[in-house]
């Protein structure tokens, strides 16, 4: 009755207000409560109206436009915005944004009395995220609250805090919630530890300090603040377990739990606290995990939890997986499995899903510890997998996955594939079809047998699994004779698979099997190849047969051809497709035709089992030089890459250079040709010396690798590999294990069978499932349940050897190349030290110190004749190793000490220090003074010898004592080296005498300039240091390199980095040769020749990094164009040029 | 940790949704969506566990839902929440809002959005559950709503005055638990502070 009073109440004020008769919706005791907000009302209503999503928008749009209105204008009241503020959260929450109420809502939170607040903060926590600018109003709002005597107001705070705060405006805050943390209510106290929860997770090193607290929550005597503060401490200890010593005081908490000494209160469902339990039980787990001493202390708690745990509610179940889930996590106890292992039987047998689930997902979980758990319930697991609910199906299948091993898998296999079928769940394909391709590597037998019955999905969702398979099939196993066996084991089962004329396969299946056929099918002895051939040969006219597939069969064709002497199918495939409306098979039959012709080299071509192989390709080509030099003999103009003659093209000069560069070049190329193809590497270099076709070396003349399977059918067929496995082709096969497998899967154990006699069709069904997917789990039941305990598992791990392999034969490239191409240097020396006799003295002249200045000299000229072949030698026997280690861009470290040791070589000069008469015959720069003091004045010489800068530092003494124990020392540099020690000392400097000595330096990394700097420290009356520092340019280690056309041809062809600038010839230096002169001198490089407008010149950065110029001319302009092993040094060399050509 | 809770109707119109990690809008509606679509298509006897994949961008997560007349009420939490806990409080809160409305219905949620976050407020703070006691709850919000209403007037809501003088005098549930022979030891506080 009180009832009835009460709607009729309830409804009047909102059917008075509303003026809307019959505006009451229908429904079981809702409409009184309709009319608090009536606007909103109204809005649902006719949201609730419309029929279509557009209308509901327009709608949308429409109320928010006039909520905007309204909460802008300043007469709106508190109370009227509130009722906007209930309004806008229905609109966000279907989805439409009403940023322009945010600011409001702070507002609201700040000004309204607790109703309004209330509805404010609650619009701010679901409004917001935690990073917007506009939580910072709200700071002072909370802080006020927090303040306040009203606890509704403190509880509204706290709960806004524990929502959403800004991480920056913690401390603001933390002392007020510390304090709550005493406070007399327990609501606040609870919501005072959640809200330093929240502060532990976003700024976790904020409240390290009241850790205690924290303690002391945990001990608080409201079981709820108790509760609550297990939050942080699950959170602590996940992460870091190790640091907590408080698994007495949660086993004892526990123990209280279990033992029913909370309130009644706290019961649910006649349950003690379930959540509690929950939450203390992971606590455990955690702590427990890999710690037996705290194991221990929890064993009699868990069994206690384990047995009180009986009354059949879902929420004691929730309590005993939680128990089953942290016996299994923590140091194991027997009995305690064994109750466990109880539990999750009652969870699997289950009638219940949801337990059953649960069961299947503990089960998965303790799988690897106990797989006899699994058999125990196998036939459950059997009925799990004809589920109707796929969750649990899904679940069952990763169960299964678990237990994968050699007798299984094709079973397992085979019933995730029949999930995928079914299956539309993006999320779970992806999921799976990844499982399927990790078994598939670990067991490469059931992939062969199963591909065929996969559908189509598995070629959709995954691309990789095919190439994984057949990188896998091709590079082999670490036995040769399981490699083989799994080969002819694929070619059989293709073969049979072929059989069925009318059969659909997937594309991806038949382009695997196509690709087997082709490489292995010589492996099966037994069968004529005419049969493959004509197999594929039909397959070729089938219709749905795609043209990427029909590629790899014709390339398999192509492979079966080259094994057999003379077919007929392969002729009347080559008479079909060489009218091929589709150009890619046409090209095929005339290549296959083509090489039919030439079986010799068809094999060669197309050795057996060489897909691994790595394939050297000669990217000079360089076995068309032959070929080349006639046609240049005969008067053929050189080849121009495209953007060569489009330059040509633009300078709009001379159109084509049809001149021939002479007898000699032509000789030389033929010559280099032939050496170069027969190279072991394979990688030889075109010589042709016109600077033009010496383009038509591709950048990267080291190996391009063909890496893996599927590239190999790019453009295999045109070059010949080197390496050849042999030795395979010869074992028999005998025994494949695959067959073996498939038999054991197909029969029905027979042992069993009696057994079973008395059961019913279906069930024997499943117990065979179950045979053949629980076998092999370790225990003896597994075994007698097969029937056969014979076969070993077939495991195969893949093999790594290929890569290293590939790095060796890279290595001995670079050997290979680097001898080849510095080994002609010597005799090339004799005759550059005869041209240069003429230059030597004519230019010497003193430069500045200055290195920005440039060094005229030709300093290479005026060396010595002994040191430079000295220097020659040395750059031999390194090049080996700088070439290699160019390579790969490091920089130089291996030196060899020069042997006209000059370093350090301290000797007593006048003061007015001059060079010793050795080093007055090389070039050198003048003495500078590099600082002074009272006693002291250092002065410095840089003299460039053949082979490193040499430093000559100068000590003078001016005082009229000696000095003792002078110290010079070098400052390590970024860019520099300096050989032997940075230091060095002289024990002492005689009175108003100079002291001397050198230092070598390389340049470590490549700077157009760098700076050395250094400081000598002397004893006088006290410790004296003296600081001063050396500029040094890249073209104090530049030297010229001498080298003949033809070396500079081969070395210009291995060079990979280089780089290209025109620059603008000034009018003094408008002829080639004027120009090459002025580099000449200026950075000293050395000019190998001139032909024509075109200029080869060669230097080096020391120890022995060479560099490769190629100059041209054309309308005023110089094409330079730089190739070095390292990529630095090319840019620095052409901002040299540029300068020097500004200049000049 | 819960991460949001939906609840939205049998075609899929959103009555209530908190999302307990910032996510952009759209995301939010793509999720609402998507989680009405995977949960529609379960008839009420299967398993009430759904892995939602990369809804949230982690396979952590699971969808936990139930359904109720014209309601599905869904929580997506991690992995460190338990399935059945998180099945059962979802009872506990539509139990509690069943004793605050009384009879609790569709539209009750719709009209009285503002009161269902309150009480869900209670239940959930941040993604972590707070309190499961129903009777706590209950009482919490009743004591909320008595203060507010002695500011805002009788007028506003007449049922809910009615309901609150029906239980004004609720007696003070003790909740003390006896913890008098815990006696933690606090060995070694360096590691706390």
């Amino acid at each position: 009755m009180s009832d009835v009073v009460e709607r009729t109440l309830s409804v009047l004020p909102g059917l008075l207000r509303q003026h809307e008769p019959g505006a009451v919706p229908g429904g079981a005791g809702g409409p009184g409560r309709v009319s608090a907000t009536s606007r909103l009302g109204s809005l649902i209503r006719s949201i609730t109206a419309l029929t279509s999503k557009h209308e509901e928008e327009k709608l949308i749009q429409q109320e928010l436009t006039s909520l905007k209105a309204t909460v802008s204008a300043p007469t709106t009241t508190l109370r009227l915005m509130k009722e906007c503020m209930v309004r806008l959260i229905y609109c966000e929450m279907l989805g439409y944004e009403s940023s322009f109420g945010y600011i409001h809502a702070i507002k609201l939170a700040q000004q309204g009395n607790l109703l309004e607040k209330r509805v404010g903060y609650l619009a701010v926590s679901l409004f917001l995220h935690e990073n917007d600018e506009l939580l910072l109003l709200l700071v002072n709002t909370v802080v006020k609250d927090l303040q306040s005597t009203n606890l509704v107001e403190v509880c509204m705070a706290l709960t806004v805090v524990s929502q959403i705060f800004p991480r920056e405006m913690i401390p603001a805050v933390l002392p007020l919630i510390e304090d709550k943390l005493q406070h007399s209510k327990e609501i606040i106290r609870r919501k005072a530890v959640q809200a330093l929860y929240k502060f532990y997770l976003i700024a976790p090193n904020q409240v390290q300090h009241i850790h205690d607290k924290f303690r002391k929550a945990l001990c608080d005597r409201d079981a709820g603040v108790m509760a609550a503060s297990l939050h942080i401490y699950l959170q602590m200890i996940k992460e870091n377990s190790s640091g907590y010593d408080l698994t007495g005081s949660f086993v004892t908490i526990l123990k209280q739990v279990v033992g029913g000494k909370l309130p009644i209160d706290f019961n649910y469902h006649s349950v003690p606290a379930p959540w509690l339990q929950i939450q203390l039980l992971r606590i455990l787990g955690l702590l427990g995990k890999d710690d037996p001493r705290t194991s221990e202390l929890m064993y009699d708690v868990l069994d206690e939890s384990l047995r009180r745990a009986e009354i059949n509610h879902n929420i004691t179940y929730a309590i005993l997986f939680e128990c089953v889930q942290t016996v299994y996590t923590i140091h194991p106890k027997s009995e305690l499995l064994e109750k466990a292992a109880k539990c999750i039987g009652k969870f699997v047998l289950s009638p219940k899903i949801n337990l059953k689930y649960l069961g299947l997902k503990a089960l998965t979980y303790v799988i690897q510890q106990d797989p006899n758990l699994a058999l125990q319930h196998q036939m459950t697991i059997i009925e799990c997998l004809d589920h109707p609910d796929p969750i649990i199906k899904r679940e069952t299948l990763e169960l299964l996955y678990r237990i994968t091993n050699g007798h299984n898998v094709i079973v397992i296999v085979q019933k995730m594939l029949d999930y995928l079928k079914e299956s539309k769940e993006e999320y779970a394909i992806i999921n799976l079809v990844g499982k399927i391709a990790e078994l598939a590597e670990k067991y490469p037998f059931i992939f062969l047998k199963l591909w065929s019955q996969s559908s189509g999905k598995c070629d959709v969702v995954h691309p990789d699994i095919p190439n994984n398979f057949l990188r896998l099939l091709a590079e082999g196993f670490d036995d040769g004779k399981e490699d083989d066996q799994l080969r002819v084991y694929a070619v059989k089962s293709y073969l049979t698979l072929l059989e069925e004329e009318d059969a659909l396969y997937p594309q991806k299946f038949l382009q695997v099997m196509s690709w087997v056929l082709g490489e292995y099918s010589s492996l099966v002895t037994d069968v004529d190849p005419e049969v493959i051939l004509a197999k594929l040969h039909s397959l070729l006219k089938k219709t749905f047969v795609t043209s990427e597939t029909k590629v790899w069969i014709m390339a398999a064709v192509t492979k079966i051809a080259s094994h057999t002497s003379h077919s007929k199918t392969v002729d009347k495939l080559i008479q079909e497709f060489s009218n091929s409306l589709d150009t890619c098979m046409r090209q095929f039959a005339f290549e296959l035709k083509h090489l039919c012709e030439d079986k010799a080299l068809m094999k060669n071509l197309l050795p057996f089992d060489a897909s691994c192989t790595d394939m050297v390709v000669d990217a000079s080509l360089s076995f068309l030089d032959g070929f080349v030099s006639e046609g240049l003999g005969r008067g053929a103009a050189p080849y121009k890459p495209h953007h060569q003659r489009q330059e040509e093209k633009l300078s709009q000069e001379k159109a084509l250079n049809f001149e021939p560069y002479g007898l000699s070049f032509a000789a030389s190329v033929s010559s280099s040709g032939i050496t170069g193809r027969q190279s072991p590497t394979g990688l030889s270099f075109g010589s042709d010396m016109s600077g033009n076709s010496g383009e038509t070396g591709h950048k990267e003349t080291n190996t391009l690798k063909l890496e893996g399977v599927h590239k190999l059918w790019g453009k295999e067929g045109y070059l010949p590999k080197k390496e050849n496995k042999v030795g395979k082709e010869n074992e028999p096969q005998t025994v494949s294990c695959g067959s073996l497998l498939a038999r054991q899967v197909g029969d029905p154990p027979a042992s069993r069978s009696d057994q079973v006699a008395s059961l019913s069709e279906e069930d024997k069904e499943k117990q065979q499932l179950a045979s053949t997917l629980f076998i092999g789990l370790g225990s003896s039941a597994g075994v007698s349940l097969l029937g056969k305990a014979d076969t070993a598992t077939q495991k195969f791990k893949r093999k790594s050897k290929i890569n290293e392999t590939r790095n060796s034969e890279e290595a001995s490239d670079f050997q290979n190349s680097a001898s080849s191409d510095f080994g002609p240097l010597l005799d090339t020396v004799p005759i550059n030290l005869e041209d240069c006799e003429g230059n030597i003295h004519t230019r010497l002249r003193k430069v500045s110190l200055c290195s920005s200045d440039i060094v005229e000299d030709n300093l290479a000229f005026e060396t010595p004749q002994s040191l430079k072949k000295s220097g020659l030698d040395d750059r031999l026997s390194d090049s080996r190793l700088s070439q290699s280690s160019l390579f790969a861009d490091s920089n130089i470290e291996i030196f060899l000490p020069s042997p006209s040791a000059h370093c350090e070589s301290a000797s007593k000069i006048p003061l007015v220090p001059s060079l010793p008469e050795e080093l007055q015959q090389l070039t050198h720069s003048e003495v500078v003074e590099l600082c002074q003091s009272d006693a002291l004045a250092l002065y410095l010489c840089k003299v460039w010898t053949d082979d490193s800068l040499l430093l000559s530092v100068f000590v003078s003494n001016k005082t009229n004592s000696a000095l003792n124990a002078v110290n010079l020392m070098f400052e390590e540099a970024e860019h520099f080296q300096i050989l032997e020690s940075p230091t060095y000392q002289f024990p002492v400097i005689e009175a108003q005498s100079v002291e001397r000595c050198e230092k070598c330096v390389w340049m470590d990394k490549i700077c157009t300039q760098g700076i050395l700097s250094g400081s000598i420290n002397y004893q006088s009356e006290m410790d004296t240091r003296l600081e001063f520092s050396v500029t040094l340019s890249l073209l104090d280690f530049i030297r010229p390199m001498a080298m003949t056309t033809e070396d500079f041809g081969k070395l210009w062809l291995s060079l990979s980095n280089d780089v290209k600038q025109n620059i603008r010839m000034s009018r003094s230096q408008d002829s080639l040769s004027a120009a090459l002169n002025t580099l000449q001198q200026k950075l000293k490089l050395h000019i190998v020749d001139i032909i024509g407008n075109e200029g080869i010149l060669a230097c080096q950065l020391l120890p022995s990094v060479p560099c490769l110029l190629h100059c041209r001319t054309h309308s005023g302009m110089l094409a330079l164009w730089f190739r070095s092993p390292c990529s630095a040094l090319p840019d620095g060399l052409l901002y040299q040029c540029q300068k020097v050509m500004e200049e000049s | 940790m819960i991460n949001a809770i939906l609840v939205f109707n049998n075609h899929g119109k959103p009555r209530l949704v908190r999302f307990y990690q910032h996510l952009a809008e759209e995301v939010q509606q793509q999720i609402i969506r998507e989680t009405f679509h995977l949960v529609l298509k379960r008839d009420d006897h299967i398993c009430n566990f759904l892995e939602c994949g990369s809804l949230f961008g982690g396979s952590d997560y699971k969808l936990i839902y139930r359904h109720y007349a014209t309601l599905y009420f869904v929580f997506c939490v991690d992995s460190s929440e338990s399935e059945l806990g998180i099945l059962d409080l979802i009872q506990v809160f539509v139990e509690t809002l069943d004793k605050c409305f009384e009879n609790v219905c569709e539209l009750d949620l719709i009209f009285h959005m503002d009161k269902v976050h309150h009480i869900l407020q209670e239940v959930v703070i941040g993604g972590m559950v707070l309190e499961t006691n129903m009777n706590e709850i209950v009482a919490q919000v009743e004591a909320q709503s008595k203060l507010e209403k002695a500011e805002g007037g009788l007028s506003a809501a007449p049922s809910r005055a009615v309901s609150a003088v029906k239980n004004i005098n609720l007696p003070e549930i003790p909740r003390n638990i006896n913890i008098g022979d815990i006696n933690i030891k606090v060995p070694n506080l360096s590691q706390f502070m």
